[in-house]
């Protein structure tokens, strides 16, 4: 220890080390077995979890098998009737005493987290832990007043939780908190690198008398977590982790009516802009990237500076960083502590040195032998630079330069994600217009970073589907109480002549792509029987079709900026069009489903303008808005029964709230939807808004469902479901399985938003 | 005096910067909670607190002998056995000693022989409503009365009024004023409310030459708090980053703790850096917080917690 005068001459911190006492205590009651049915297993093939910090171990833990997993969801499904049967307020008060003790248990928490992820005790302390308490107490109220605020829903039953080791008891109170709430029971998988605080947790559900089976936590690596996603007796799969995980859980989960929330990975813009305070801005690229050593899924990685500021940002920005303390987790004055294992050091390593081999300028802060990486910066970094589209996970931005606000946005939306973003400026009319246009579940204005139990969390594109948090969050763990209706497959498609004659003057069904009648890319038509009578011909529609359509919808897309009012006006034209129209249409349907779509489009005509978002009460000086946005171009597959009343049933909720569809119509009599086109086109429904193609459905589908510029996919034939499901995952598109297509309501406009939570701090 | 002293700069407005609240608030809540000070460096950095404190007395009721008992606690701030239980060489002694200008000239010589400069209030204080020739005068009779520096005061309705040309002539006259003797401006904070009016007082009173920024008379509704500090630092970096020139920095007002101390200095460490942790670059006006400091340097050589009525009253 220096004397005084030498702590004087040089005025340092000093070491300011956290006691490890209690959490090496509990430590010692390893090895550790898996919680299932309300107690420990014993241990069974152990592996070690370790501190990477110090590259000691820590403790030993069971590696999850098949039959632990079989075991788990047995002793969930058993606790399920019971826990489902509970009045809400009865669960409220198990998670009300869960929070409460883990408040009793808060520094332990803080310790064993910063021991087992690397990450600074004092993040844990004031962010984890705290964060983690709040989930359950958000939820208790949830739980309280399930009946009362969402009529017509039931809990799925068993859920099969996986999570990741950057935040680790504090994705378990996402996960497991709002399961509960609904009355759904738990299996829950946490990550390899970090099993210990969900283990602590077990012993706190103990405490807490939570009921037998309600929560069991199974250790172990990704094995464990596919045997828990295969299980038949699975009801639900809420992932958070890696999008090439998330990936192959949408693979393993298609068709298996698993119900499945994603959040995944990113690579979120932080913008500064011009007018931005710059030393704020550059406190939110530290909040940004440099928390939790960067392994954080919604990091502002991608640093977008206007050009005008980017010199004087950067110097700011060297300097912060060369005040970062790099250093031992436990220490009290550590900004930045351990990366979680040496394999995600060596990639964080491998993908700068990647990164400047692309001509990346590299600044880094101060270094430390060990697991650990230095505070990083890769300067005049451009699209093409892999270090812009690759999600590092570890301390390390990209800066990059933008010219107008324009391009801003342009780059901002250049990825393939999109969780977060963070955007600085003092101009809030510039900084909401940026709001609007980014493509991303979570904003921040002139803040990063920001959590709260009621805020929702999640991601669009392939940082995955479904929200953590706030009413949003409650519904990812809960369903309809309808059965859904009985179905018949499709008519064989017959593109050869047939020798049945046509009754009545031909008319020439075309399809209808980008407003106009278009004939079908392969030259050829099929024929439409009723019965034993040839109704007439369908276009023979193909991927091509289906790729046209969908650049016609995106042409589309100023729908989606028109007020709800001027998009009801459509409808209401439109609903006054059918009517007009009956006539002819009855001609293809019976005049009772006529009579069903012409008010089905008054009834969204009247809805287009009140699926309003929500202000949600999160923290004191900050307006959090939770906006329901389109998705953007959506995918439609239709049934087979009431074939014009499907598809509008389909279209017009899609439409009402601003998205672009392109509707696959009923394969085996498509012309009632295609005689629509007439409809649309003289109902003043801009060109591209609606686009609709007839043929064989399960390829036409399959292409659609595979489009990755296709953003949601609603599937009302539930013999494509599980193809649909497989082949979303090239972008991770979220797959409604449409339980009943010819009905109207609620379910429709949810499914036809994704939530956009935009938090704006204020203050004079 | 390690630096030259800011000889300022013509008046320059297109540097003000606007400042967002609640991300200076965060930033101001976060950095005090990223550090920590354990056993002896803390016991150090209390020690480097009273080196930079300016002890004050600026109260209606202030008499020679109030003023000269003051002094006395400048000379001897803590208790002989604490120092000697520290291992110090030789007792501490404060940065300076802050008083109204009629009492200079007992403090002067209440501190002869101690090297602890004589500070003195002046223009006015606090508001500074009084024509400029009589607020210049004051100045003159303190410096020639020995105060070798002067804590001046702005006047407010220059910065709410967006008056910078005013502010700065007359800080600038008062400068002239001080001659030799070292000027803090005060830009009592608590009445320009915004920080984006606090940026660019503090942009001004640079300009125009001041050798110091503070924030508050201590009479003000609101005194010293973090996020204006840390606006004020942001300032100082500011101007030096674009001329080059070195600006020290004095909180004053509502700090009261051992720990206020340590706070502000976590500040003036992460944000301007060690230099700015030196007394020639940093005060702490204050005139309570030396007793709390001295308890807990006390608690630190004992084990047992202090009580006000065994130590020395400033």
């Amino acid at each position: 220890m220096p004397s005084l005068s030498e702590i004087l001459a040089t005025m340092e911190y000093g070491p300011a080390p956290e006691s490890e006492s209690l959490a090496r205590d509990w430590l010692a009651r390893g090895p550790f077995g898996h919680f299932i049915n309300g107690a420990f297993t014993a241990p069974g093939a152990l592996f070690d979890t370790t501190n990477p910090a110090r590259n000691e171990v820590l403790a030993q833990v069971t590696q999850g098998t098949e039959q632990d997993i079989a075991a788990a969801v047995a002793a969930a499904r058993a606790a399920f009737p019971a826990w489902s049967g509970l009045p809400g307020a009865a669960r409220a008060r198990y998670l009300y005493a869960i929070a409460r003790q883990i408040q009793k248990r808060e520094r332990l928490f803080a310790v064993l987290e910063a021991l087992d992820n690397g990450k600074p005790l004092r993040e844990a302390r004031d962010g984890d832990i705290p964060l983690a308490v709040r989930h359950f107490y958000h939820h208790a109220g949830w739980a309280e007043l399930l009946a009362e605020e969402f009529p017509g829903q039931r809990p799925h039953g068993v859920c099969g939780q996986i999570i990741p080791w950057n935040f680790p008891l504090l994705m378990l109170a996402w996960k497991i908190a709002p399961a509960l709430a609904a009355g759904n029971t738990v299996v829950l998988k946490p990550a390899e690198y970090t099993p210990l605080s969900a283990l602590l947790f077990a012993e706190i559900c103990t405490e807490a008398g939570l009921p037998a089976g309600v929560v069991n936590i199974v250790t172990g690596d990704g094995a464990t977590g596919a045997a828990l996603v295969a299980h038949p007796g699975v009801d639900k799969i809420a992932f958070t982790g890696s999008t090439a995980v998330g990936r192959e859980i949408r693979r393993a989960t298609a068709g298996t009516a698993k119900a499945l929330t994603l959040e995944l990975g990113g690579k979120s813009p932080l913008l500064v802009f011009a007018d931005a305070d710059l030393d704020a801005a550059v406190e939110g690229v530290v909040d940004a990237i440099w928390f939790n050593q960067g392994e954080v899924c919604c990091a502002g990685a991608r640093l977008l500076v206007a050009e005008a500021v980017a010199a004087p940002f950067a110097a700011k920005l060297r300097a912060r960083m060369d005040g970062l303390r790099l250093g031992d987790p436990l220490d009290k004055s550590t900004d930045i502590g351990a990366i979680v294992h040496p394999r995600q050091l060596a990639r964080i390593r491998d993908l700068v040195a990647q990164g400047v081999a692309a001509g990346g300028v590299l600044y880094q802060g101060q270094g430390r032998e060990g697991c650990f990486h230095p505070p990083s910066v890769i300067l005049e970094v451009s699209p093409a630079n892999p270090c812009f589209t690759e999600e590092i996970f570890g301390p390390v931005a990209t800066l990059t330069t933008f010219r107008t606000p324009q391009e801003a946005v342009e780059l901002a939306n250049n990825t393939r994600y999109g969780l977060a973003a963070s955007i600085w400026s003092e101009n809030l009319t510039v900084a909401m217009d940026m709001a609007a246009h980014i493509r991303a579940g979570v904003i921040w204005i002139n803040a990063t970073n920001l959590f709260d139990a009621n805020a929702p969390f999640g991601g669009m594109r392939e940082s995955g589907f479904g929200r953590e948090g706030a009413r949003a969050g409650m519904l990812a763990y809960l369903r309809p109480l309808d059965a859904p209706a009985p179905h018949a497959g499709p008519a064989p498609v017959l593109a050869l002549p047939q020798p049945v004659a046509i009754t009545g003057i031909d008319r020439t069904h075309k399809l209808y792509i980008g407003g106009a009648q278009k004939r079908a890319d392969s030259g050829q038509s099929y024929s439409v029987r009723r019965g034993d009578v040839l109704a007439g011909h369908a276009p023979l529609g193909s991927r091509k079709d289906i790729r046209n359509a969908v650049e016609a919808a995106h042409k589309a897309s100023n729908w989606a900026r028109m007020s709800g009012h001027a998009r009801a006006q459509v409808l209401y034209f439109l609903g006054e069009n059918l009517a007009a129209r009956a006539a002819a249409l009855e001609e293809f349907a019976p005049k009772p489903e006529v009579e069903a779509a012409i008010a089905r489009a008054f009834y969204y005509a009247a809805w287009a303008d009140k699926h309003d978002g929500r202000v949600q009460d999160t923290q004191s000086g900050h307006i959090t808005l939770a906006l329901q946005e389109p998705f953007g171009v959506m995918g439609l597959i239709c049934p087979e029964e009431a074939p014009l009343l499907a598809c509008l049933s389909l279209v017009l909720p899609a439409i009402a709230l601003g998205n672009r569809v392109v509707a696959v119509c009923a394969q085996s009599n498509p012309l009632p939807a295609l005689e629509l086109a007439q409809v649309f086109a003289c109902s003043d429904l801009p060109g591209g808004v609606v686009n609709l193609v007839s043929g064989p459905k399960a390829d036409l589908a399959q292409t659609l469902a595979a489009h990755e510029d296709v953003a949601a996919l609603w599937c009302a034939a539930p013999e494509l479901v599980a193809m649909a499901e497989r082949k979303s995952a090239a972008n991770l598109k979220p797959v409604w399985a449409v339980p009943d297509a010819l009905g109207q309501g609620r379910d429709f406009l949810a499914a036809s938003v994704q939530t956009k939570t935009v938090w704006v701090p204020y203050g004079a | 005096m390690s630096h030259p002293r800011n000889p300022g700069t013509p008046l320059d407005c297109t540097s003000f910067v606007r400042v967002n609240r609640p991300a200076a608030e965060r930033r101001a809540a976060t950095l005090v909670a990223r550090r920590s000070l354990k056993g002896a460096h803390q016991a150090a950095w209390l020690l480097n607190a009273i080196a930079c404190m300016d002890l004050t007395t600026l109260a209606g009721d202030d008499t020679p002998d109030r003023v000269r008992r003051l002094c006395a606690k400048a000379r001897r701030p803590l208790a002989d056995e604490i120092v000697a239980a520290l291992g110090l060489e030789e007792m501490p002694k404060t940065g300076a000693v802050c008083v109204y200008p009629t009492l200079v000239a007992p403090a002067v010589a209440a501190l002869a022989g101690s090297g602890i400069p004589v500070a003195s209030v002046a223009t006015g204080f606090p508001a500074g409503l009084m024509p400029l020739e009589l607020r210049l005068a004051e100045i003159r009779y303190a410096v020639d009365q020995g105060a070798q520096e002067i804590d001046i005061v702005i006047t407010r309705a220059h910065v709410l009024g967006g008056d910078w040309a005013a502010l700065y002539d007359e800080i600038a006259a008062m400068r002239a004023a001080c001659g030799p003797a070292h000027l803090k401006a005060i830009l009592a904070t608590g009445d320009l409310v915004t920080l984006s009016n606090v940026y660019a007082a503090s942009v001004v009173a640079m300009q125009a030459g001041a050798d110091f920024i503070k924030t508050s008379t201590g009479k003000e509704g609101v005194n010293a708090t973090l996020p204006v500090g840390l606006t004020m630092c942001r300032a100082i970096r500011d101007y030096r980053a674009a001329t080059g020139h070195i600006v020290g920095f004095k909180p004053a007002g509502g700090m009261k703790t051992a720990k206020d101390a340590l706070n502000w200095q976590i500040l003036m460490r992460e944000e301007l850096g060690r230099d700015w942790l030196r007394p020639d670059l940093f005060r702490l006006g204050a005139s309570s917080m030396l007793a709390d400091i001295e308890r807990q340097l006390s608690h630190h050589v004992t084990g047992r917690y202090a009580a006000h009525h065994r130590l020395a009253l400033a």
